[in-house]
């Protein structure tokens, strides 16, 4: 008995293994921001340019952060990429770019009329984009739910490919500027040197209240807690009176609602909206809630957060035309170093 | 009770009756469907429009039948599938083609091949050598894409993948920024043009306005595929293939090995992909980075759950189908209707949406495709009957 609660050491290639899959990702994450510092630091001999990268990253990443944790709740509950999320977001922006034209709300206006105008867009672009996001569960993934894991995936793709073309039909082809509501390249106020826009509080100023709503939602309310059993375990909550189907589709309209939001910050934020922003977008948020831990909402805004930032960096450094390229780069990299993620609990899938 | 008597009649009643085929049914019907697909240039002109729609479906019913070896059989969701199409078009433009030219000063570098391409400056090898080359560092991409899945499943697989075929796509799309001793990468959107014609000994050059000879080097590349797809599929790597598939804990307790078949899966797919690929660079005359898109994974996935998810002969029908559908009905039949009944609009603008539309119907409808796998078949109907017990952990 004394012997065998002795820990023997672990031989050194499985420790070396523990070592990787616990710090590689990290190690991975830092290895960018860490040297363009060393880079900053040596050439330009302060880091205002990082700064200014880590703020647009932020902001950038809030919009990202909305976006991923559509993704992480649906796949927490139904356990699905639900890759048509991406277009849920697009036709946001799409509502919102001609919602607030409708409106008469245009540039030049003031504050107060625009703090409405932009209030009520926010409003229809959520409740819009909700209703998508629970129409495409009830059409291509509930009749579905009893089939392999790959049908759904497939009409996934499938529904997507659809919504992309809807945004192409109503769009066109080519990316199309929005009018500059909030001034977004205007800035507020300049820290260390580093200058904070218009867009960049109002990414924040959106994202963060709504995340806070969200989270004690699902933390607190009834319908909350109905969707973290069902998440667990949908046989067991069903049981236990639960009705898995609303509860799913409850689902489906938070995720959509926090894309509709988020397209309205991207059309104000970029001026400029595309039919295939939600595929590009939708990826990058993807891999944010990857990175995070799929099922995990904290990760999924943490993981916002970074990819905004490497995007920024990469924009800045390297070139946007690289941009995709190194974001799907580092989803690979994650998947190989930790597919768990960087909050997130082992799963059976990621193993 | 007389509730659930009645349900099991209708269904008993409702079941079509079944055509019990010999079992050597699928191999003997190849010879019938070649010799008929041999006849099929007799009756068209060596230039007409229908020819080339045919080999473009021969091509792609290669690459789906590359496909239907990672997804069907070995039940690995490939959503980057595009990535081997493209490996496969670059090795012509770059070893096939004037666009590395400032190679051996200029003069070039030729083997194997006669005539025109003998003088010009450029790599140009022979056709042949080129499918060698392109199934090689096509399989060799293959593996390499497949490492980092081998611990993920089911949908981290699809969307790793996914990853890797929009990083080559980026890589087409960026490279001619590349340069590596003063060569770029690739021609970027431009694209590589002119690529070799394909030149076989005995046979000659091919010439770009006769299709027929083109026509009959894709008959007999498919022919080869199918082959080696059949013979694959009865082989003991098949057979692991779909243990993996239905069951990968149970199948590495029964000693296949996960992590080698798996990669084999990967590189054999990989490997036709890129024949297909080489042969469509060649065929449509340039390499373009347009040509690499998200959008051609899917096609080529459609065409595999269109015909049927492991099923060879479901592939093959499902490739030709979804072909003509893009090259033919879409671009030709349907974008008339509008233009006829007054209303001005262009109907290729929504190929996706058809495409889309397809596999979502598909998947409700009949996510068996239209020429199921047998077995395939049979587990799709066993979720059916049990739907309710089996409602959450089926997915599993």
């Amino acid at each position: 008995m004394e012997a065998a609660s002795i820990p023997a050491a672990a031989p050194l290639g499985p420790r070396l293994k523990a070592i990787i899959s616990n710090y590689g990702l990290i190690a991975v994450l830092l290895a960018l921001p860490v040297y363009l510092a060393i880079h900053d630091l040596s050439t330009a001999g302060d880091l205002t340019r990082l700064g200014q990268n880590l703020v647009a990253g932020i902001s950038n990443g809030s919009i990202w952060a909305l976006v991923a944790i559509g993704y992480t709740l649906v796949y927490g509950i139904v356990e699905l990429i639900n890759f048509a999320h991406g277009e849920v977001f697009m036709l946001g922006s799409f509502v919102a770019a001609s919602f607030y034209g409708t409106i008469g709300v245009h540039e030049g206006q003031g504050a107060a009329v625009l703090f409405f105008g932009l209030a009520l867009t926010l409003v229809l672009c959520m409740l819009v984009s909700g209703s998508i996001n629970v129409l495409i569960e009830r059409v291509a993934y509930r009749p579905l739910r009893s089939a392999p894991k790959l049908a759904p995936l497939i009409t996934a793709v499938g529904m997507s490919f659809i919504l992309q073309n809807v945004g192409l039909l109503w769009k066109g082809g080519s990316p199309l500027g929005v009018a500059d509501l909030i001034n977004a390249q205007h800035t507020l106020v300049t820290i260390f040197g580093v200058p904070i826009q218009n867009g960049d509080v109002l990414a924040v100023g959106v994202t963060v209240p709504l995340l806070l709503v969200m989270t004690s939602f699902i933390s607190r309310s009834r319908l909350g807690k109905a969707m973290r059993a069902t998440a667990q375990d949908p046989e067991a909550a069903k049981l236990m009176g639960i009705n898995v189907d609303t509860t799913i589709s409850l689902t489906f309209l938070l995720g959509g609602v926090l894309a509709g939001a988020a397209g309205l910050i991207y059309a104000l934020y970029q001026t400029t909206i595309w039919f295939q922003q939600g595929f590009t977008g939708g990826l990058v948020a993807f891999t944010a809630a990857v990175m995070g831990g799929i099922g995990n909402l904290r990760g999924a805004v943490l993981g916002g957060l970074i990819i905004g930032f490497l995007q920024q960096m990469s924009d800045n450094r390297i070139g946007s035309e690289w941009t995709p390229a190194i974001v799907f780069a580092y989803l690979v990299l994650i998947m190989v170093f930790k597919p768990s993620g960087l909050l997130g609990e082992q799963t059976r899938d990621a193993g | 009770m007389s509730t659930t008597v009645a349900t099991e009649q209708k269904s008993e009643r409702r079941r079509l009756p079944r055509i019990d085929l010999p079992p050597w049914w699928e191999k003997g019907l190849a010879p019938i469907v070649l010799i008929a697909a041999a006849l099929v240039p007799f009756f068209f002109d060596t230039g007409s429009p229908f020819l080339q729609d045919c080999i473009q479906a021969l091509g792609y019913v290669v690459m789906a039948l590359g496909l239907n070896i990672v997804v069907g059989f070995a039940g690995l969701l490939d959503l980057g599938y595009v990535a081997f199409y493209a490996i496969g078009a670059y090795t012509v433009g770059w070893f096939g083609s004037g666009f590395i030219a400032e190679i051996n000063h200029g003069k070039g570098i030729h083997v194997l091949v006669g005539g025109l391409a003998a003088k010009l400056p450029g790599v140009h090898l022979n056709f042949l050598l080129i499918l060698v080359i392109a199934m090689i560092l096509a399989a060799v991409a293959g593996v390499l894409i497949g490492l980092p899945t081998l611990r993920l499943r089911g949908d981290y697989i699809a969307i790793v993948t996914l990853a890797f075929g929009e990083i080559i796509g980026r890589i087409a799309i960026n490279g001619d920024g590349i340069k590596l001793w003063g060569q770029s990468f690739t021609a970027g959107r431009q694209g590589i043009t002119p690529v070799d014609p394909i030149d076989l000994p005995l046979v000659g050059r091919f010439q770009l306005l006769n299709l027929k000879p083109w026509y009959y080097f894709a008959l007999v590349l498919v022919a080869i595929v199918l082959f080696v797809n059949f013979r694959l599929r009865d082989s003991r790597l098949g057979r692991a293939w779909i243990a993996l598939r239905e069951d990968e804990i149970a199948a590495v307790a029964m000693g296949v090995p996960s992590v080698k078949t798996k990669l084999q899966a990967y590189a054999t797919g990989a490997a036709f992909g890129g024949i297909a690929g080489a042969f469509l660079g060649s065929f449509l005359n340039t390499v373009n980075a347009d040509q690499f898109q998200f959008w051609v994974s899917i096609l080529v996935l459609g065409m595999i759950i269109l015909g049927g998810l492991g099923s060879i002969w479901g592939v093959v029908l499902g490739a030709i189908v979804l072909s003509f559908i893009n090259t033919w009905f879409i671009p030709s039949v349907l974008n008339d209707v509008p233009g006829k009944l007054g209303i001005n609009f262009d109907a290729t603008q929504i190929t996706f949406g058809i495409y889309g539309w397809l596999l979502v119907m598909m998947m409700i409808l009949r996510p068996q495709g239209l020429l199921p796998e047998q077995r395939h078949k049979m587990e799709l109907a066993e979720n059916a009957e049990t739907s309710d017990e089996t409602l959450y952990t089926a997915r599993a």
